[in-house]
């Protein structure tokens, strides 16, 4: 599905943020990335769609190719959904609105100045659907609740028909019960779907209940890549009593302004 | 302990004095200021006294028998102050992306389109008013060149600021979704924005109305002309009557422009 050879990302000051890793992403995998805080996890998720460019080595898209190339990287970001751990909705617009901003990269810049065609909006009204929230399609964004919003941002992600599905943190900001749900919901549509998922946690609990594959992240480094049943606890104590890495933002913070690409 | 807490009295008291000294240098440098300009001059202040008392007197009561005549002038003013602000708006949009650092293609650019608010700022209205007269001519074409340009300035500037606080969450997620760098702008910056600029345009507007009813005196239309052609032959009522007509229409603009920005909210 994906392949990263020797895919490392530093930022500017000197923090190296994910060690070179070589990683091969399955078609149809479910797979949860688990660390501490600070670990690399975003910064590995982020670098598959190309938010966060790696500083050395190549990330291959099946059937696409290097995303170095512009071209390339536009098709693999048009079937890749990205699910965040703010939502990103826009609070003024409609539910619909949002989830439609999952189908404008299927479109020219002029075609998206107007209207986008009914079957497009089609798309989007059966997303809101399958995550529950059709009768909320014409409410504002910021009139609904943590867990809805959530869901509108799991809408948004699947308007774009996607093969591949990125989730940081997708449930930070939930309580446990609506975290159960979404993360419930998640699992079913990839299934469904046929979708490779890769999802950040750093609940363990969470993470062994829903994966297919567990990557655990140290550090920038991986320490453990295998099935949740082959995790024990002496490598749960390797992820975690490492020393945290403070100082840094605890938010995934923008590495670029709005025009980059 | 006594030790310390003296530190921390001394500081305060250190503190206090610095304010104390500050405040007097900004009083000295207000006082004359105002002695140099006059402001202290009693005796010719007061002679000044029945003049104004005696312009007041001829004055009242204002005499609104010219009215008729001021509806077209007034027309001029209204739609002068409409179409300037369209044209600040239409061409402070494109240029305030380009004067926003988070959606500047480059620091080159950057730097022009800021440079251009400035400058645009910087001149007067009334200045380029002057200047349009002498280039098209007598009317309301030139006063609407003129504040049209001259807001440029404050809009794109308030524009360029709106567009720099967005949310860059949506943005990102905008750009993960596969759209090109103007779609990003289009979908993701833009409607964060909208509601701003809309509040900025009719302000800018009010603003525009008001400095339309003065555009008339060095000639670019509008009930300033009017104004300007009773003062000049001295007829003093008619001038409290044209003042009496732009204070009840300021007003109405103000309120009108009230209730359509607490709508944007
Ligand atoms: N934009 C950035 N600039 C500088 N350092 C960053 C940036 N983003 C993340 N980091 C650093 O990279 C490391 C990994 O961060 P991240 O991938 O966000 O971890 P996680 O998602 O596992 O909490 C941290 O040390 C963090 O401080
Ligand atoms: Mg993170």
């Amino acid at each position: 599905m994906i392949s990263l050879k020797n895919v490392s990302v530093s930022f500017p000051g000197g923090v190296v943020a994910l060690q070179p890793v070589n990683l091969e992403l399955r078609r149809g995998e479910f797979t949860v990335l688990l660390g501490a805080s600070g670990a690399g996890k975003s910064t590995l998720l982020r670098s598959l769609n190309y938010l966060n460019k790696p500083t050395t080595g190549n990330i291959i898209a099946e059937g696409l190719g290097d995303l170095n190339n512009r071209k390339v990287l536009h098709q693999h970001r048009q079937q890749t959904g990205m699910i965040f751990q703010q939502h990103q909705l826009i609070g003024r617009q409609t539910a619909l609105s949002n989830v439609l901003l999952g189908r404008i990269g299927y479109h020219s810049f002029f075609r998206s100045l107007f209207p986008l065609p009914d079957a497009e909006q089609r798309i989007a009204l059966e997303c809101l659907e399958r995550v529950g929230l059709l009768h909320k399609a014409l409410e504002r964004a910021d009139c609904l609740s943590g867990g809805q919003q959530q869901r509108v941002g799991i809408a948004r992600a699947l308007a774009q028909r996607p093969k591949l599905l990125l989730a940081d943190e997708p449930i930070a900001s939930l309580d446990p019960t609506t975290s159960t749900k979404v993360l419930s919901l998640l699992r079913r549509i990839c299934r469904e779907d046929d979708i490779t998922a890769v999802v950040s946690l750093h609940q363990v609990e969470f993470a062994k209940e829903y994966a297919d594959r567990i990557i655990a992240l140290s550090q920038g480094h991986i320490v453990f890549d295998s099935a949740p049943e082959n995790l024990n606890t002496s490598t749960l104590e390797s992820i975690y009593e490492a020393p945290k890495n403070e100082g840094g933002p605890s938010h995934p913070v923008m590495a670029s302004p709005a025009l980059a690409y | 302990m006594e030790n310390t807490f003296d530190e921390f009295l001394i500081k305060r008291r250190h503190e206090w004095n610095n304010t104390a000294i500050k405040f007097s240098l900004v009083m000295l440098g207000v006082l004359l200021c105002s002695y140099y300009v006059g402001l202290f001059d009693i005796s010719r202040l007061s002679d000044g006294v029945p003049s104004l008392i005696s312009l007041m007197g001829e004055m009242i009561p204002p005499d609104f028998s010219q009215a008729k005549d001021w509806i077209k002038p007034l027309l001029d003013t209204v739609a002068m102050s409409i179409a300037g602000t369209a044209l600040a708006v239409t061409i402070s949009i494109p240029l305030a992306f380009l004067a926003a650092h988070n959606t500047t293609p480059n620091a080159m650019v950057y730097r022009v389109a800021r440079g251009t608010l400035n400058t645009l700022r910087a001149v007067p209205e009334l200045i380029m008013g002057i200047l349009f007269v002498a280039a098209v001519g007598f009317g309301a074409l030139p006063g609407v060149l003129a504040l049209g340009l001259h807001s440029i300035g404050m809009v794109g500037k308030f524009f360029a600021e709106a567009i720099e606080h967005v949310d860059e969450a949506p943005v990102e997620a905008a750009r993960a979704a596969g759209a090109t760098p103007l779609q990003v702008i289009m979908h993701g910056v833009f409607p964060q924005v909208l509601p701003q600029m809309a509040d900025i345009s009719v302000y800018r507007w009010e603003y525009n109305f008001r400095a339309s009813t003065v555009m008339g005196m060095v000639g670019a239309g509008g009930i300033g002309f009017e104004l300007m052609g009773s003062l000049r032959i001295m007829q003093y009522q008619d001038v409290s009557a044209i003042l009496l007509v732009i204070l009840v229409m300021v007003t109405l603009v103000d309120s009108f422009s009230g209730y359509l920005r607490k709508r944007f909210k």
